[in-house]
């Protein structure tokens, strides 16, 4: 059984249509704790798309000897062993990130976005086609985490994209400084919510207006 | 069905009205907020009329905008959103920096009370939205009061007033405490007459309690407001804090400084009476100012602000809903419990 639909369009429904944390509201918490700012989104976003890749590609590579019954405790026991090993990657290239992000890199255990991708994907597609997924869901999950950040460091802090050593090494980097300071409310745990609520509200507005406009095209 | 409905007027309730419209009431709440405002501005100069004004046409342009967005009737005409943006300019420190003043009273409308379907839907009092949203976006600012009675007030703009957004304001105006902290941190109380006439620093509107009751008075004279909120709001307040003061008047202030110093008059008066945010039975309305009150005590004797009574109220709308649920009136004609 083999996934015909083709790249593009896969990258489309991962990005947008069915992007997991915006249109499916899956893997919150991580969502709104760690996107204070563009540099922790991203490195969460990293780390979850690689862990969605790889999980989606074992429980796919083995989903002929896992029995149904307990199929849920198996995924959570490859998920947890996929994440402990980005723990040890992190822990030893990225020493700052993996403090900033702390207890939220272990944490990717529990993000269900990654568990309905083993769930509803990988456990019943092929391995190349499963990998695919991983990493289309995953980018969007990454994407989503990485303009949450940018938004809320913009108006939180007025900077962009402060701190991106974390990630490249080097000197401290402070990013492009563009005010003194911004609304504190941003940085705050309401922001978060906030920001999310603009950007599945933005996506849903957006929809909206595509579909008037194809309807009215029809309609000549 | 038509001729039955001609002849005995069949329609749906309410069939009683006391002819108040939103209209009328609101154009009344300006008129009683008149005194407090021309104070703010004579006492504060015209960095208290900028705010004010501000206020203002924030909160009736974001009204506007919203209402011609989503195509819902104007709701301009009935001076609900002008209160909402006086009421709102009223408890802002009068140095704030405009345009600080334009994003809270964007957010409280929008946030506040359009998002929650508009007049009569919102569940918080939206002024007080706004007023919450800037006390947790820039909390240096909110906490920044400057002298009344300033010398060259009528003529000089604060530097602070014009900060360009995005850009720490910086206040060069003289800066006194507000009588809350100065009881709070240094233990000074202020003198009953100066907080009831209002020559103090603090918010634009909330100095002066005796032009508060003022207007709180017209606005019950005329019952176009709930005197049941007030009252019990400021009793418990007086109760609560009696008492302590009572058993140890060294570390707790004594009721009158409770009753007259900070928010709590503003608030009690023209907040916590925002018909739509309140309960509706008047068991209800009783309940419901005496759970602010005593929030108000405890936020201000125990939590690491001076003043609680915005929070006060807020968590008190949040509840009036459940409370409304819990005190629910006897239908006519059906015993209590059997229904």
């Amino acid at each position: 059984m083999s996934d015909v639909t083709p790249i593009s369009s896969r990258f489309r429904r991962g990005l947008w249509d069915d992007n997991p944390g915006l249109v499916q509201l899956l893997g919150l918490c991580p969502l709104l704790a760690v996107t204070s700012n563009f540099i922790n989104g991203l490195g969460l976003g990293l780390a979850t798309l690689a862990v969605m890749a790889l999980s989606n590609l074992l429980v796919s590579a083995t989903r002929r000897w896992i029995a149904s019954e307990i199929r849920i405790p198996m995924y959570v026991v490859i998920i947890a062993s996929l994440v402990t090993c980005i723990e040890l990657v992190f822990k030893a290239w990225f020493p700052a990130l993996d403090r900033t992000l702390g207890i939220f890199i272990p944490l990717i255990v529990t993000n269900c976005a990654i568990l309905a991708r083993a769930e509803v994907y990988a456990s019943r597609n092929g391995i190349l086609d499963s990998v695919i997924d991983g990493v289309v869901m995953g980018s969007g999950f990454a994407a989503l985490l990485c303009c949450i950040g940018f938004f809320r460091e913009l108006i939180g802090r007025g900077t962009m994209f402060a701190r991106m050593d974390m990630l490249f090494g080097g000197e401290p980097m402070p990013g492009i400084q563009l005010a003194d300071n911004g609304l504190l409310l941003l940085l705050l745990p309401p922001g978060a919510f906030l920001s999310l609520a603009i950007a599945v509200a933005s996506k849903k507005a957006i929809d909206r207006r595509r579909q008037k406009s194809a309807s009215f095209r029809l309609s000549i | 069905m038509s001729v039955l409905h001609k002849t005995l007027g069949i329609g749906s309730s309410p069939h009683v009205t006391s002819g108040d419209s939103v209209d009328t009431i609101m154009r009344n709440v300006v008129v009683a907020l008149l005194p407090v405002t021309v104070f703010a501005v004579y006492v504060f100069g015209i960095a208290a009329a900028l705010v004010l004004t501000t206020a203002i046409i924030s909160c009736v342009a974001t009204e506007r905008f919203l209402g011609k967005l989503s195509n819902r009737p104007g709701t301009l005409g009935d001076w609900s959103v002008t209160v909402t943006g006086l009421l709102y300019g009223l408890t802002l420190p009068p140095h704030l920096p405009l345009w600080m003043v334009a994003v809270g009273g964007f957010f409280g409308v929008s946030i506040g009370k359009f998002l929650f379907g508009g007049l009569g839907s919102n569940a918080f009092n939206p002024a007080l939205v706004g007023r919450a949203f800037l006390q947790a976006a820039f909390p240096q600012a909110m906490t920044h009061w400057n002298a009344p009675s300033a010398s060259g007030q009528f003529f000089d703009i604060p530097s602070s007033t014009l900060t360009i957004p995005f850009v720490s304001p910086v206040f060069d105006s003289v800066t006194a405490a507000t009588p809350l902290a100065m009881m709070k941190f240094d233990g000074i109380q202020t003198a009953s007459p100066e907080l009831f006439f209002g020559l103090t620093s603090g918010s634009a509107g909330e100095t002066s309690s005796m032009l508060i009751l003022l207007g709180g008075l017209y606005l019950i004279a005329r019952k176009m407001m709930n005197w049941r909120i007030v009252v019990s709001i400021l009793a418990t307040v007086a109760v609560i804090s009696g008492a302590f003061a009572f058993f140890d008047p060294v570390t707790y202030p004594q009721p009158h400084f409770m009753l007259l110093s900070g928010g709590l008059m503003l608030g009690a008066v023209f907040m916590a009476t925002d018909p739509v945010a309140t309960p509706i039975t008047n068991a209800g309305c009783w309940l419901y100012g005496a759970l602010i009150g005593s929030l108000v005590v405890v936020i201000r004797f125990w939590g690491g602000m001076p003043e609680g009574v915005m929070y006060a109220i807020l968590l008190a709308n949040a509840v009036s809903p459940h409370i409304d649920r819990m005190i629910q009136p006897r239908v006519f004609g059906v015993r209590r419990g059997t229904g």
